[in-house]
């Protein structure tokens, strides 16, 4: 190996069925994953929904109960962590605080019995792919967050793992150099062509990073697919709420399509609610408002979001709708303006009433 | 206003002086008269034969073999205590720590008991274990380290779980064990160089105890440095003085250097960062 730029090819990963209990709460429940060798797979899901617990099991730090853990086609699930051959980023800081940044990456090579040239020169090789090769001998207390987050990095790719797995690895930092580093992570990532799981509860991190967004609720996969997938066609009531911002409104399903505010809009999921009245979750951007004196609506808020804005309307029935419009418009739309509310007839999600 | 603050600055100045003065003399006093005493010569003449004596250690040996012999068990106590203490309590805490948190306050809890049993209590309770002890191990002075670690858990508890705080070692071991590290290598590499001090500090504490107990070394009949200080006493005073003077010392300056060695490392840390 003499550049970090070879393409290794990553190796298939699989769950099968995998359940996992921690006293009352069933972490995990029949869980199925399957991850393409080299893909970059993102969970999603509220806080307790198992995400981070599948990770760990993938990982060797818990058990499952049942069910099957296929890496590369072989069942690891008696293989103990430190031979799993996993690179792992946490989401607490967890470079080694008497280990310089380059002492750190060469941590796990030194476990590997790699000459001290070898591996000295691999470490570097790691610090300047993640971009702080200035920074090799700083102490994890010299460096900020983010940079620490850089060398947990690299420490976990200098090893040339099978499966890299990065568990919140950004929430503990501030949102510029969050962003900054999600898409360092997504062109390293690719650069290496490692099988990677990503835990996060932040959508906007996970439609950004990922090949496929896995959205899980309860213990189970609620969706799996392309962020576009999970973003437009959203399976269930609960992925189109948790992912993005939805507006509920009461209407009326009938020949597999909604009334709601006299427009009938189609059904993304038709199966859900066959007739009578339900909720429809509409994203913002298919939501207009218009400056109209006869309208019913009224605006109660503006948010100012670069190009785009939010406008924030209630309604007779005191319902709260969030529109996107284009920034240019705000100036009509200030708070009080009364507006006419029209929605785009685009497939929406319904659940019942 | 500024001489306000000057005037109130030098008073807290002085005040801070006082308290020092007075504590030191408090504290040196008793020190200074045991040296006084440890080397006044016939006809209160200044002499230093009894220090002479105390380190050539081959006169001493055959003048106070009762001496000789307690300071050679006590040296050993000292190693072997700390040895057990450590081998003992560090894998237990960190253990604990990652894998049984639960069980924590219980641990605390045994761990900081026998600071609240009298030696006296101890002895009562220990002296039937120790009819065991002398049973399997036999009756040398050097048993005394089982009852010695016992005495040195609090203190070398509160001293390595209070290092065990400062770092957030159930994620540090997480990531060496994903890089690879067996349960040994974790422990070795990983949490022991980052409670390097906490160890030092339970280590030092631990010698400071064994080498100050007298209480269970004589009511178990065995010999150690104190107790053998005691014997002297009745018989040459000079020389028992001295061996208390130096035990004390002793014990001070591993104090001393145990806050310098903390200190050190700290400092050390800081001037990378000015770097």
């Amino acid at each position: 190996m003499t550049t970090t730029t070879a393409v290794s090819t990553g190796v298939a990963v699989r769950l099968e069925n995998v359940s996992r209990r921690f006293g009352d709460l069933q972490a995990l429940d029949g869980l199925d994953l399957d991850m393409s060798p080299g893909e970059l797979v993102a969970l999603l899901g509220p806080s307790g929904c198992g995400k981070t617990t599948a990770l760990r099991i993938l990982a060797g730090l818990e058990d499952a109960d049942s069910g099957r853990i296929l890496v590369g086609g072989k069942d690891i699930a008696n293989v103990p962590v430190n031979r799993r051959d996993m690179g792992m980023v946490f989401q607490a800081y967890s470079l080694f605080p008497h280990l310089t940044a380059v002492e750190n990456v060469e941590f796990g090579l030194r476990l590997r019995r790699q000459s001290a040239a070898a591996r000295r020169r691999r470490a570097r090789d790691m610090l300047d792919l993640v971009g702080i090769g200035t920074h090799a001998d700083h102490y994890p207390q010299q460096l900020s967050g983010g940079q620490q987050q850089r060398v947990a990095l690299a420490r976990a790719l200098a090893i040339q793992p099978q499966v890299l797995l990065l568990d919140e690895p950004l929430s503990a930092l501030d949102a510029k150099v969050r962003i900054q580093l999600r898409d360092e992570i997504r062109r390293i990532q690719l650069e290496v062509g490692t099988t990677t799981l990503f835990v996060t509860h932040d959508q906007e991190e996970a439609l950004a990073l990922a090949d496929r967004v896995g959205v899980m609720r309860a213990g189970r996969l609620e969706q799996i697919g392309s962020p576009e997938d999970i973003y437009r066609s959203p399976a269930t009531g609960f992925v189109a709420e948790f992912v993005g911002l939805s507006n509920r409104f009461a209407g009326h399903v009938k020949d597999g399509g909604v009334e709601v505010l006299d427009t009938r809009l189609p059904l993304m999921n038709p199966g859900a609610v066959s007739s009578g009245p339900a909720t429809a979750l509409v994203r913002p951007e298919s939501v207009e408002v218009t400056a109209d004196p006869a309208g019913a609506g009224r605006v109660v808020a503006v948010s100012f979001l670069g190009p785009l804005s939010r406008v924030t309307v209630t309604l007779p029935d005191d319902t709260l709708v969030v529109a996107q419009v284009s920034s240019a418009r705000l100036a009509d739309l200030p708070p009080g303006t009364a507006v006419r509310v029209t929605l785009l007839p685009v497939p929406v999600v319904v659940s019942a009433a | 206003m500024a001489g306000l603050v000057r005037r109130r600055a030098r008073r807290q100045r002085v005040l801070r002086w006082v308290i020092v003065t007075v504590l030191s003399i408090v504290f040196l006093l008793p020190l200074v008269a045991l040296l006084e005493f440890t080397t006044r010569g016939p006809g209160g003449t200044l002499t230093w034969d009894t220090w002479r004596e105390l380190f050539d250690f081959q006169q001493l040996s055959e003048t106070y073999p009762v001496l000789w012999t307690g300071m050679k068990a006590s040296f050993w106590l000292v190693l072997l205590s700390v040895a057990l203490t450590l081998v003992l309590l560090v894998p237990t805490v960190v253990w604990v720590r990652l894998r049984l948190p639960r069980l924590r306050r219980l641990v605390e809890f045994v761990c900081l008991l026998p600071l609240t049993i009298p030696a006296i209590v101890l002895v009562v309770g220990l002296a039937p274990v120790y009819a065991w002890v002398v049973y399997f191990v036999g009756g040398s002075s050097l048993t005394l380290t089982f009852a010695y670690t016992i005495l040195a858990l609090p203190f070398a508890y509160r001293a390595i779980d209070t290092g065990l705080s400062a770092i957030d070692v159930r994620t540090l071991a997480e990531a060496a064990r994903s890089l690879g590290a067996g349960w040994a290598t974790v422990m070795w590499r990983v949490v022991l160089p980052n409670i390097r001090s906490a160890v030092l500090s339970a280590a030092f504490l631990t010698v400071a105890l064994v080498l100050g107990e007298f209480t269970i070394a004589s009511l178990l009949n065995r010999d150690n440095v104190q107790v053998a200080i005691n014997q002297l006493g009745k018989s040459s005073a000079t020389i028992s003085f001295a061996v208390s003077l130096a035990a004390l010392v002793l014990a001070f300056v591993l104090l001393f250097l145990l806050s310098f060695a903390g200190g050190k490392r700290r400092r050390s840390r800081r001037e990378r960062t000015t770097s």
